[in-house]
């Protein structure tokens, strides 16, 4: 028997001041932005080249702020991990972008957009930021058809759309399963032009690894050059967070590899609150594990749940091959118990029902952690060509993982964690608690509540990009003009700097006999486990109780080779863990202090008597906002409660 | 498994660099070569030596960082990338030769780390539709026929990663160029710029120090995302159109 005893002053917790956001105006909802917008203050056109502004990443989000910030004066530092701005991970976003459009005529609206991501979102999210991002939908796929975005069309020249996940209508706009990719380099190439022009100066292979924070102002960065390992610092009048979710803390995840937390995780040490870090979404169609090698898993795009059939079969530990089972011997669980979304239940239900069939022993393929997911019925319906031209790359990349042929046996898939909708906590102009630090995209918590409807993240990195963020932060850089100048000599600077050269050197000093990796694998099974698909207080206790003792364990017997003055991957990884060993302890305590089930989160103890997530709205109606105190110590909670004017909270349904 | 790997290893640019070889066990054939190299590099980091440098980071195929030739081919003996190649392809016993893209416009940073800011440059100069953020008018407003539409796309599927340059015997970016060129030049949007982005961006290529095109297909043969060689005739159509029509 392990003891809690040691470790659980981290669950003693403090109830600090409730977070409000101010800047949402009132009245009705659909005028908000309209009203904010002309709230703002604005910056002289001619003032702007005048104001630095740094972004950190260079996905959806930041490609897309650092092209529009440029465009419209003001001078950019930005900044990303990878060799290249064009490959942030929303490259790898395969299904495609939400917009009320209404081209169908099928009855869409922006009120309709608005009511099913709030819905989707299991009620936790803000309801005037999801307002406006069901307005803006609309204006991106103009911006991006005018980049040259190659979606997919109609014989007749016009837009096509298909269905996603948790709606009825046909929204969804997309370029085969790779919209992803043509969206981020609509945004590569709108940042690259400005890059030409000088307007945006660009740090590549460059890693944010503190913030600085002058007289309670965001002033600037440290970062380590990752070719020549140099720490420099960086200086601008605000600084925007674009940096992804932190969906690697479980080490396998469809995420990129080099996904990392740090950017927002430093800035949370220095004062931003970090909102709903339980909120982690967990996609239903990946492709299973094949060993204990795993380094990641791979989605397979949620829009084939359109065509595709998932099912099980009826029979417990039935170990025939699919073709083998005759029909009457299948379950197609989610049409029997979901008949009017059937297949395109949101992904949280989805995922959760997998796991059901699979922890009843139904599951299919290795280890019995998996489902089927049908083609039969699409390629005998529509024939092999259309279902090739709508999923082809995405049956190529199944195929090439597996070795197995979609076209002739049902795919093997099971959930993975994907998205994670907790993050920095913002208001509505995106603005963290700290004063003059922005977070948009994956990176903070604002849009998706408790869970993320399919297409609607592309959605959200490019509204908060192109049209949110350039409207915002005038209003700031208006109303905080910085007489003073900082540079590397202030004593904030100097301090994160040095913060920064203590903790790579450690990591180095350690010389231990284990490798980052393997402490990154650990804690990512461990959370998993406790915080992943189903969790319970007795499990979350557990993880709380683990994870001190692997970070201790961490500082012990860590071994990075090299040293930090070159070209070092081990040391980039060790560095990124050190920020999981503290994030994941604060997701796991969220998960325990949330005791209802909402969306992504499921606590077993809070379920309906068919075994849907029961929210609990009176006691559990805000989002969490915490605030860091010291490693391992109890954080502050900060509730912003949430109200709800327009759409009515209601036990979601999907029957 | 049992795998013998020979490994161009190479501290710096400045450091000259020669093949090391390493004995690698208990490979599986589901592993992803990327997979494969982490066990190598795990057990270097026990044994205190310093794992082998490479670039990867989505390892689905689309992020374009892997960047290996493997025995001699550009991202190995299928046609994917690096990361989507698995050790089903190999047979126990293999001995594997894993070494960087070799080509003068992309200096090696370290082992099978290349510097390839020099594409970037490239899209920079004209690769890219001036549409500033705001100015967009409805997107239905000018249909692009379906046939046009899917050419753009087979082009603006290239992934940036560099396989093309590294398999020409001439080390040519001309597919990589191509590409981009074709995907927005065809498009209505893209037109307005027609001319301009073709020149520009073969200069730059130029000036990046990339060999020049003796249509040998390599590239084509090596490219992951299948961007077809007459990607390459179809640019020099549109660059001998705009140097008849610019006058510079």
């Amino acid at each position: 028997m392990t003891s809690y005893s040691e470790y659980s002053e981290y669950t003693e917790y403090t109830v600090g001041e409730p977070v409000q956001d101010e800047r949402a105006p009132s009245g009705p909802v659909n005028e908000r932005w309209d009203t904010r917008r002309f709230q703002a203050k604005l910056v002289n056109p001619a003032n702007r080249r005048k104001h630095t502004i740094i972004v950190v990443g260079t996905g959806l989000a930041g490609g897309a702020a650092g092209a529009t910030l440029a465009e419209q004066g003001y001078h950019v530092v930005q900044f990303c991990y990878q060799d290249s701005p064009r490959r942030a991970h929303s490259i790898a976003a395969q299904g495609g972008i939400n917009a009320a459009k209404n081209y169908r005529n099928d009855g869409d609206s922006i009120h309709r957009l608005f009511y099913d991501t709030v819905k989707g979102g299991d009620f936790r999210a803000r309801e005037s930021n999801v307002h406006r991002l069901a307005q803006i939908s609309v204006e991106i796929i103009d911006q991006c058809v005018a980049q040259g975005v190659p979606f997919a069309r109609e014989y007749g020249g016009l837009l096509d759309t298909r269905s996603f996940g948790g709606v009825q209508v046909s929204r969804t706009f997309y370029a085969r399963g790779q919209t992803g990719q043509q969206l981020l380099l609509g945004a590569y190439q709108a940042l690259s032009r400005q890059i030409a022009t000088g307007n945006v100066e660009m740090h590549a292979r460059t890693e944010m690894l503190d913030l600085i924070v002058v007289d309670g102002r965001a002033r600037g960065i440290v970062a380590r050059d990752l070719v020549t390992g140099e720490v420099s610092t960086y200086f601008a009048d605000a600084v925007v967070l674009a940096s992804g979710g932190y969906g690697n803390v479980f080490y396998l995840s469809t995420n990129a590899m080099n996904s990392n937390a740090t950017a927002i995780w430093r800035a949370h040490r220095r004062g931003a609150y970090f909102a709903n870090p339980c909120f982690t979404q967990i996609h239903p169609t990946c492709i299973p594990r094949s060993g204990d090698h795993q380094s990641k898993l791979t989605l397979m795009s949620e829009s084939l749940r359109n065509d595709g059939r998932i099912w099980v079969p009826k029979a417990k530990g039935d170990t025939r091959p699919p073709a083998e089972i005759p029909e009457d011997e299948r379950d197609y669980y989610l049409e029997r118990i979901y008949p009017s979304f059937g297949n395109l239940v949101p992904r949280d239900i989805a995922s959760r029902a997998a796991k059901n069939v699979c922890d009843e022993g139904r599951g299919v393929g290795p280890g019995g952690q998996g489902v089927y997911l049908d083609f039969a019925d699409a390629i005998a319906r529509l024939g092999r060509k259309a279902v090739e031209e709508k999923y082809g790359n995405l049956f190529d990349m199944y195929e090439r993982i597996t070795a197995e042929n979609p076209y002739e046996v049902p795919m093997r898939i099971y959930p993975a964690i994907h998205y994670t909708m907790g993050g920095l906590w913002v208001d509505y102009d995106l603005q963290t608690t700290v004063p003059g630090l922005f977070a948009i995209g994956e990176a903070n918590f604002s849009d998706h509540g408790a869970n993320r409807l399919g297409a609607s993240a592309l959605m959200q990195g490019l509204a908060d990009g192109y049209f949110v963020l350039p409207s915002t932060i005038n209003d700031y850089l208006a109303r905080n003009p910085h007489k003073d100048e900082v540079d590397a000599s202030h004593p904030a600077a100097v301090e994160a700097v040095r913060e920064t050269e203590d903790r790579l050197a450690r990591l180095l000093a350690v010389d231990g006999d284990r490798t980052p990796d393997s402490f990154h694998r650990e804690l990512g099974e461990l959370v998993w486990e406790f915080c992943g698909m189903a969790r319970t207080d007795e499990g979350l206790r557990k993880a709380l109780d683990r994870i001190p003792q692997i970070r201790e364990e961490f500082w012990r017997r860590l071994k990075v080779p090299g040293t930090g003055e070159e070209f070092n991957q081990s040391l980039e990884k060790a560095n990124r863990i050190v920020d999981y060993l503290e994030l994941a302890e604060l997701m796991c305590l969220d998960a325990l202090h949330r005791t209802e089930s909402c969306g992504g989160h499921f606590r077993e103890e809070s379920q309906t008597p068919d075994g849907e997530a029961a929210r609990q709205d009176e006691e559990f109606s805000y989002a969490a906002a915490w605030e860091f105190t010291d490693t391992g110590a109890a954080p502050v909670l900060h509730k912003e409660q949430l109200t709800f004017s327009h759409v009515h909270p209601t036990q979601r349904s999907y029957a | 498994m049992k795998l013998t790997l020979r490994v161009w290893r190479q501290k710096n640019p400045d450091t000259p660099g020669a093949m090391a070889v390493y004995e690698l066990d208990g490979v599986s054939e589901d592993m992803s070569f990327l997979e494969m190299l982490d066990i190598l590099n795990e057990e270097l980091i026990v044994k205190g030596e310093e794992p082998v440098a490479f670039d990867h980071d989505c390892r689905e195929g689309i992020c374009g960082a892997c960047s290996l030739v493997i025995n001699g081919a550009a991202h190995g003996p299928e046609r994917t990338t690096t990361c989507q190649l698995h050790m089903r392809s190999f047979q126990d016993g293999d001995t594997i030769d894993i070494e960087p893209w070799r080509a003068s416009a992309f200096p090696v940073i370290k082992d099978l780390v290349v510097d390839r800011s020099a594409f970037d440059r490239v899209i920079q100069a004209g690769g890219y539709i001036t549409a500033p953020t705001g100015a967009a008018p409805e997107a239905h407003a000018t249909p692009v026929p379906k046939a046009d539409a899917e050419f753009a796309f087979e082009h603006a599927e290239c992934i940036g990663c560099g396989a093309c340059v590294a398999a020409c015997p001439n080390g040519a970016a001309m597919l990589f160029t191509s590409a981009k060129v074709n995907h927005l030049n065809v498009l209505p949007q893209g037109s307005p710029e027609r001319e301009t982005r073709v020149l520009d961006m073969v200069a730059q290529m130029d000036a990046e120090g990339f060999g020049g095109c003796t249509l040998a297909g390599e590239c084509a043969t090596a490219c992951p995302k299948g961007i077809p060689l007459f990607s390459i005739t179809a640019m020099n159509k549109e660059w001998l159109r705009a140097t008849r029509k610019v006058k510079r």
